[in-house]
């Protein structure tokens, strides 16, 4: 049943995705073709997310803290690295290392509980730029610790973490790559001012969404690029872009929903709570949990209603972001549909170039052709996709083997059934990349991306070189063949809340060709007929009007013809 | 033999026209939104349909209970008493024997206010197609409250199933229902009828009698 249902999300994605390649391409049209030599990654990650002074105060939750760090005499400084400041740091905070240390943001590893995959950036394979495995020089930049480069970074010790990508509060901190690339990447750190460690250091606060989205509106390798529902424009959202994070309302810190304790989050999608049965905790009851039901419960419409009553008897079955998101990549920042890397390594007079076709709803343009990554397809105010899901996902790893012939890998998959209590239904983006595969022995692979050195995709453009040292290097086998596979992935699609006027009508789904026309399996008013007992109800409906219309039409003739006085009209 | 004469009589209470044409407006609406959530029109948005749909079905249903009372405590639940004397001849006459100038077999009395064929009619609605349709309305609109049971969503299919085969029942029923009103002495007659309530019947003498001294306002011409 679950590979039906799944079978059947493929062909409405399928087709979605069909619908999305001609909005995409309309808008190509318009857009203005811009080709600019070098390869800008760095410069491509925009500062829209910094923090301002203009920006907003937080409205119903103010900070009082009982601390003013800027006071502090382990703060002053000097400081001339970051590992310093952590130190610093950590001989106030002494327990906050280890606790750190035990999480994702620092490990990059993560082990489901259910599946018992190990998972983690550190050992993924996506449909975006595929791993940062082995590409550290590059990626680590979003790993929260400082000089990760290889794998000789040491993960054991507390001095290396970064505590001011999430708790500075001025704007200022920034970060690098932690390794030169190949010398055509040069150009993305220069001009940028030096840090100035100690007012850093001293203006520390619990995050906001500039320092989150400092890494999570960019994943993927660009602004809003992966996930659809975050980007910068979640940075001064307004209501219609987001409720809760509404910089002139709610202005809710990621923190808010993401709720965590010891350094620890909630809400990670390895391993969502696709239904949260619980709803509120009361006080000492849980808190570390990420749901909308645990603050909104489980009958969050309100009143005493016919209205409320039935939306309510949806939320068993219904996740909340599938009514609430209409659609995501709404704020003006697109995010990435499709990436054929088939196309990178096309040079013009020997050097790598931008191509820049899609001009976005914020005005900005972005690449449709990279060099370094290839073709890209994007989509704005994009209706998701659709799926019963229980919140585990089961992902195609390096060692997964696979059947090409079989159509499409699935990067991850998920369960989920409508006869499942676990499972609701949800919204998704779907991502589809045509990517290299070890054609022999039918995996995914590893691309050495970054580096100074002759075998780095980025700067050379050689698959054959980049894949056999990107598994080398990794310790995995690798056939000395490549081809290219089709790959999809499934993002919850969780943010970017519409204001509750917005929120989909009804006949949104229950309608025959509505939003959930995919989903088999079940019966859905308004969008599921009866077959034959519709062509017999429907037949005898037909059948009563005709036979009374003949012989309506025989009675008529009949007193016409004055054999009876039906119609004379006399009483 | 007692003799009879013909009298203009109100056959139907005031009661009876009040349940006859509120329950005809509240089967309009439900056949209307009912078939608009099935998906047969477009003609109303989805949730503007289940409002009018539920409410009209709680109207529908209290207006049942109301009346179910009613009958049993007046006694015109006899009227409804399945009567095969004189259906064959009912039948004929609708085949066949309208189209000839023949005169209806079946003489209105006030105790059989019904011919055979349209007391059958009738029954069959109220115990098999009006329950079947509100038995399956009310499991389905308590759906809510049953749904955590394994294979509850199989449940619903059936239960939706049933109400809509039920539901086609209904509005084949009332289809031949409005044109059989147009049978009458002229087409409009039945329909006079069941809005005035007056109707020429055959009253033998003690029931004329029971009339003056008891509903001297029934017997509409002195």
């Amino acid at each position: 049943m679950v590979q039906i249902v799944i079978r059947n999300f493929h062909v409405a994605s399928r087709l979605l995705s069909l619908l999305l390649l001609g909005l995409v391409t309309g808008l190509n049209v318009q857009a203005s073709g811009e080709v600019e030599l070098g390869i800008s990654e760095y410069a491509d990650t925009s500062s829209a997310h910094l923090k301002s002074i203009n920006d907003s105060p937080i409205k119903i939750r103010v900070s009082s803290s009982t601390a003013d760090h800027s006071e502090f005499k382990e703060l002053q400084g000097p400081f001339s690295s970051g590992p310093e400041v952590t130190e610093a740091c950590l001989s106030c905070h002494n327990k906050a290392g280890h606790q750190f240390m035990k999480g994702i943001h620092w490990t990059w590893e993560y082990k489901h509980p259910v599946t018992g995959q190990t998972l983690g950036k550190k050992n993924l394979v996506n449909n975006f730029c595929t791993n940062s495995r082995g590409n550290e020089g590059m990626c680590a930049q979003c790993h929260a610790g400082y000089g990760w480069k290889d794998e000789t970074f040491d993960f054991s010790d507390q001095n290396k973490i970064d505590c001011l990508v999430c708790h500075d509060a001025t704007g200022s901190y920034y970060r690098t790559p932690t390794s030169k690339g190949n010398a055509a990447c040069s150009i993305m750190f220069e001009g940028k001012k030096p840090i100035e460690w100690a007012t850093v250091a001293q203006s520390v606060a619990l995050p906001t969404r500039s320092n989150c989205g400092t890494c999570h509106f960019y994943g993927g390798g660009g602004d809003g690029v992966k996930h659809g529902d975050l980007d910068s424009s979640l940075k001064h959202p307004d209501r219609a872009l987001d409720v809760h994070m509404d910089a002139e309302g709610l202005n809710f810190s990621c923190t808010e929903c993401h709720q965590g304790e010891g350094h620890k989050w909630s809400g990670s999608r390895y391993n969502m709570a696709a239904k949260d049965v619980e709803g509120i905790g009361k006080p000492g009851q849980r808190r570390q949990v990420a749901t909308c039901e645990s603050c909104h419960g489980n009958t969050p419409h309100p009143g005493n209603n016919l209205k409320a009553i039935k939306l309510n008897g949806h939320t068993d079955r219904v996740a909340c972001q599938t009514c609430h998101i209409p659609t995501f990549a709404r704020g003006g920042v697109a995010t990435k549909v499709d990436w054929d890397w088939r196309t990178a390594g096309k040079l013009k007079n020997g050097e790598g170039f931008n191509i820049k076709e899609y001009t976005q709803g914020n005005g900005e343009h972005r690449a449709t052709y990279k060099s370094i990554k290839g073709d890209f397809k994007y989509g704005e105010n994009m209706q998701p996709s659709y799926a019963w899901f229980d919140g585990v996902m089961n992902y195609t790893t390096i060692d997964t083997k696979f059947d090409p012939a079989n159509g499409p890998v699935e990067i991850n998959s998920f369960n989920g059934a409508y006869d499942d209590q676990n499972s609701r239904i949800w919204p998704f983006k779907k991502m589809h990349t045509t990517q290299p595969y070890d054609k022999g022995n039918n995996t995914l692979v590893y691309m050495h991306l970054w580096g100074n050195d002759e075998n780095a995709f980025w700067g050379n453009y050689d698959f054959a070189k980049a894949i056999k040292v990107g598994m080398e290097k990794n310790g995995k086998p690798y056939s000395g063949e490549f081809g290219f596979v089709e790959t999809y992935s499934y993002w919850p699609i969780t943010h970017m809340v519409a204001p509750k006027d917005e929120a989909l009508s009804c006949s949104e789904c229950h309608a025959k060709k509505g939003r959930l026309s995919g989903l088999k399996g079940f019966y859905m008013p308004g969008r599921d007929g009866f077959g034959w007992l519709d062509i017999v109800g429907y037949l005898a409906v037909i059948a009563a009007i005709l036979i009374a219309f003949v012989h309506g039409i025989v009675r008529f003739v009949m007193c016409k013809k004055q054999v009876t006085e039906h119609c004379k009209g006399e009483e | 033999m007692i003799k009879r004469e013909k009298h203009a009589v109100t056959i139907y209470t005031r009661y009876e026209r009040f349940w006859h044409w509120s329950q005809a407006v509240l089967i309009f609406m439900l056949a209307f939104t009912g078939f608009g959530l099935h998906g047969t029109h477009d003609l109303l948005p989805f949730q503007q349909a289940v409002m009018l749909h539920t409410f009209s079905a709680i109207a529908l249903i209290l207006l049942w209970i109301f009346t179910t009372f009613w009958n049993f405590t007046t006694g015109n639940w006899r009227q409804f008493l399945p009567n095969t004397k004189g259906l064959f001849a009912v039948i004929r006459y609708y085949a066949w024997g309208i189209l000839f100038g023949e005169d209806h077999p079946h003489k209105k009395t006030l105790r059989r206010k019904q011919n055979a064929l349209q007391g059958l009619a009738y029954l069959t609605f109220m115990v098999i197609i009006g329950p079947a349709l509100w038995i399956t309305g009310i499991v389905y609109i308590l759906y809510d409250l049953w749904n955590e049971i394994p294979g509850a969503a199989d449940g619903l299919f059936i239960v939706a199933f049933l109400h809509t085969a039920a539901a086609f029942l209904m509005v084949t029923f009332v289809i031949i229902h409005i044109y059989m009103t147009t049978t009458g002495k002229t087409p409009l007659h039945y329909i006079k009828t069941m809005i005035t309530g007056v109707e020429n019947v055959e009253l033998t003498e003690v029931e004329r009698a029971y009339l003056q001294e008891e509903h001297p306002d029934r017997l509409r011409d002195g």
